[in-house]
């Protein structure tokens, strides 16, 4: 391996864990001569290896397609991400922060609405938003916090910083990949964890519970928490499993749940009915309750926002917190840190072009084959032009779609973003393919973000789509101590 | 502990005993043809029959030989009680209840799972057929072995062995009857008393009950004194006493469990009481398959007293 590892060449971009050729970053040093020291078989065997584990541990996702839904097995590459601990601890701190500003957003929008008024966010920004709930107006959950669980999608330019790309405050997934990551990487490559001093990110589930359970309307030492999933054919089904398995928790379905005329929330067990206290739900809004929202949804539960509003069951995340997940308001971001904390922002967001105002969509549509478009309400990275590998067809289409509905698109720079090896091909050959990274942030009574997150990455070359629906993988993410390990 | 789980967990444990006697099933019946002479008529169809699967076997082969016959129990998933779509079930079932059962019941069942898929042809063709089968069985003997120590003696464990001893009494009872047919079958010959022991040496076998039928009844192995232990015999995991039994004490520590249990002594009494296992004939059978539909209705005492659609 120490051959092709002199062969590696990052490029114009910021590699994670090469500096220059042959050459690691601190906090990559000693994973870098553990790396060198493999032979092909060696680095042959870990990989299968790898793979054979998350085939026995049932790691898997759902993907849709027109023959059926087909259960994959996780794609994974078993060079990890490595991140120094000072550079960590800036970031989470900024993820609490801006998580901490966009919960008092979203209760100021469903209550007074302070920020429009004082002409801070124009009011059409929230009119035209498809995650505003109007059912939710005038309700105050604990802690005046509507989202619970956050997954933020962080980027690293070239200059090494990162930067925020996206705020998922819906139903975001993709932390028990984090935690399974790195119980392959503890099973695969036992030796390294003895000489680096890797973060930790197994407390995740614990603090989910402590989150939840802070939220329970019942007084109670032992609150009833379930994890509400659409079911089995759901992309993130393993998850759902794998997170109510951890925390103790009951993984229910719409149908194991009735809403009783008292208005509170109950679930069918062997004994009869029991009493439900907080719902971790990883249901969309609109299918939560037919009696409210969807009609013809099976998935959810009629009469759960009757019980919501009643105060008698807790829901994580609270419906209407997507609000503050549109790609317009993610612009204003900054401001609304300024607004509400005074504070500046400790990590900043993407350059972003709002389409509505005359002077920057003129700019995007001058210059849509440089940039990202994309739309306001989508997740997945569907609907969007990537510019520099975009056709002049899909420009011209975009075109048209800003110019008819210029309030719904925003445009950002294509980023440089960062890359860190990974194996390719049959001679597993380290090449520089480009990646990101999901950390999760908690908030009830407390606050928590993970020790990481999730780091996914394109492995077509070139490529900067890293979804797990169109082709992407994924690395353990490591948070070094250099410092403890100079000691 | 949630109705619908409830309900997973026994098909779970049902299922993964269906899997384990269909193995045995299948891996000790081509040693009993090599043992029966040549004249006894006895056909791999039987395990077909004994399993009550001729609808689904005949609208699939006309051919009824070995091959078809394995083929059918190991590997088709059209049917619903194959080796392979009973682990797809238990699969399901286990995914859909991995917050309740023993972290290693889901990479387990898994494992054996895929094992089964990319292997059970090996079952088909007789050279490999018993090395695979054994490999089956010790995956679910794994897996029940690994509940035993790990399994919290709550809810959870109720249904999982509520499902596993009912099955269980099922496959008992159709072991018997698969006897006792193939015995009233036998043409009066002088073959006759060799083949009635080898029948029952495999009836007994197929269960992992001869050395204890040995231990216990100090006999020879002989029809009357095997149907008396299978049905009677307190001791053995497998005997229809021993099967009640748990299933008594098992629902006892469950709500709403009264009318289960009723039924359950109800059972009891009837197997201990009314079956007389002196005469091998044509009485026996159709008490034996009386006894197996009165445990096919305790299904649904089950479901009523438990499962989702009923509360």
């Amino acid at each position: 391996m120490a051959l092709a590892w002199k062969q590696y060449e990052p490029g114009q971009f910021y590699d994670e864990i090469i500096s220059s050729p042959g050459n690691a970053r601190k906090p990559a040093q000693k994973l870098l001569t553990y790396l060198k020291s493999l032979n092909d078989e060696e680095v042959a065997s870990i990989k299968m290896a790898a793979e054979s584990t998350i085939k026995e541990m049932g790691v898997s996702f759902t993907v849709y397609t027109d023959e059926g839904n087909i259960d994959r097995a996780w794609p994974f590459d078993i060079i990890p991400r490595v991140i120094s601990k000072k550079q960590w601890d800036k970031t989470a701190a900024g993820l609490s922060q801006r998580l901490q500003a966009l919960n008092m957003f979203i209760d100021d929008l469903y209550h007074d609405q302070k920020i429009i008024k004082d002409g801070i966010i124009p009011e059409f920004v929230l009119k035209q938003s498809k995650n505003y709930r109007k059912e939710c107006e005038g309700i105050s959950p604990a802690f005046g916090v509507w989202a619970h669980i956050c997954g933020t999608d962080l980027v690293r330019d070239s200059d090494g910083e990162f930067y925020v790309l996206e705020d998922n405050l819906r139903v975001p997934s993709g932390v028990s990949y984090m935690l399974e990551n790195r119980s392959i990487m503890k099973r695969v490559m036992p030796e390294i964890f003895e000489q680096v001093e890797i973060a930790p990110v197994g407390e995740y589930t614990a603090k989910l519970f402590d989150t939840l359970s802070a939220l329970s309307p019942r007084r109670i030492k032992k609150p009833v928490i379930v994890v509400l999933t659409p079911g089995i054919f759901n992309s993130a089904y393993f998850e759902h499993a794998f997170l109510a398995q951890q925390m103790g928790a009951e993984l229910v379905e719409g149908s194991d749940l009735v809403v009783q005329d008292d208005d509170c929330v109950y679930m069918k067990t062997i004994s009869g009915l029991e009493k439900v206290d907080v719902i971790y739900r990883r249901i969309d809004d609109l299918f939560l309750d037919p009696e409210v929202f969807n009609k013809d949804s099976v998935l959810g539960v009629p009469g759960l926002m009757r019980a919501w509003r009643a105060g008698n069951v807790s829901l994580a995340n609270a419906p209407g917190a997507g609000v503050a997940d549109d790609k317009v308001v993610y612009a204003f971001v900054p401001d609304v840190i300024k607004y509400y904390l005074d504070q500046d922002p400790l990590i900043s967001n993407v350059e972003t072009y709002l389409c509505y105002d005359d002077k920057q969509r003129d700019y995007v549509l001058a210059n849509l084959d440089k940039l990202v478009v994309k739309p306001a309400n989508e997740s997945g990275g569907y609907g969007m032009l990537v510019g520099p590998h975009s056709t002049k067809k899909e420009r011209e289409t975009f075109k048209d779609l800003i110019k008819a509905n210029p309030r719904n698109y925003i445009a950002q720079p294509t980023l440089a973003l960062s890359t860190a090896p990974a194996l390719i091909g049959k001679n597993n050959t380290p090449e520089p393919r480009h990646l990101d990274l999901r950390p999760f942030i908690l908030q009830s009574k407390d606050s928590y973000v993970t020790t990481g997150g999730l780091t996914r990455v394109a492995m077509k070359k070139g490529s900067l789509v890293v979804n797990s629906s169109q082709g992407g993988g994924s690395k353990d993410t490591w948070i070094v101590d250099t410092e403890a390990e100079a000691k | 502990m949630l109705s619908s789980v409830a309900e997973r967990v026994y098909w779970a444990a049902r299922y993964l005993e269906r899997v384990e006697s269909t193995a045995r099933l299948v891996s000790i019946y081509d040693k009993l043809m090599f043992d029966l002479a040549r004249s006894v008529n006895l056909s791999w169809y039987n395990l077909i029959i004994i399993n009550d699967l001729e609808t689904q076997f005949d609208s699939r082969f006309s051919n009824k030989d070995e091959r078809n016959v394995v083929k059918f129990l190991l590997g088709d998933e059209a049917n619903p009680t194959s080796m392979l779509t009973s682990l797809n079930a238990i699969r399901e079932n286990v995914r859909t209840t991995r917050d309740v059962l023993p972290e290693d019941t889901w990479e387990l069942t898994n494992e054996l799972c895929l094992f089964v898929k990319e292997n059970y042809q090996q079952g088909i063709s007789r050279s490999k057929r018993h090395e695979f089968l054994e490999d089956v069985v010790k995956g679910c003997q794994q897996i029940q072995g690994m509940l035993y120590s790990t399994m919290p003696h709550d809810y959870t464990r109720c249904f999982w062995r509520i499902g596993r001893q009912l099955e269980r009494s099922d496959m008992t009872t159709r072991n018997l009857e698969a006897g006792v047919a193939a015995i009233v079958a036998l043409s009066d010959e002088e073959m006759a008393i060799n083949s009635h022991q080898i029948i029952w040496g495999n009836v007994l076998r197929s269960l992992g009950a001869l050395q204890s039928y040995r231990r216990a009844t100090k006999a020879a192995v002989q029809g009357e004194e095997v149907v008396c232990y299978l049905l009677e015999n307190p001791e053995f995991p497998k005997s229809i006493a021993h099967c009640l039994d748990t299933l008594i004490n098992t629902s006892l520590k469950l709500p709403h469990s009264k009318k289960m249990v009723t039924e359950l002594k109800t059972i009891q009494s009837k197997v201990l009481a009314d079956i007389d296992c002196q005469t091998l004939g044509a009485p026996l059978l159709s008490n034996l398959n009386e006894l197996q539909l009165m445990l096919g209705n305790i299904h649904f005492i089950i479901s009523e007293a438990w499962f989702p659609e009923n509360i």
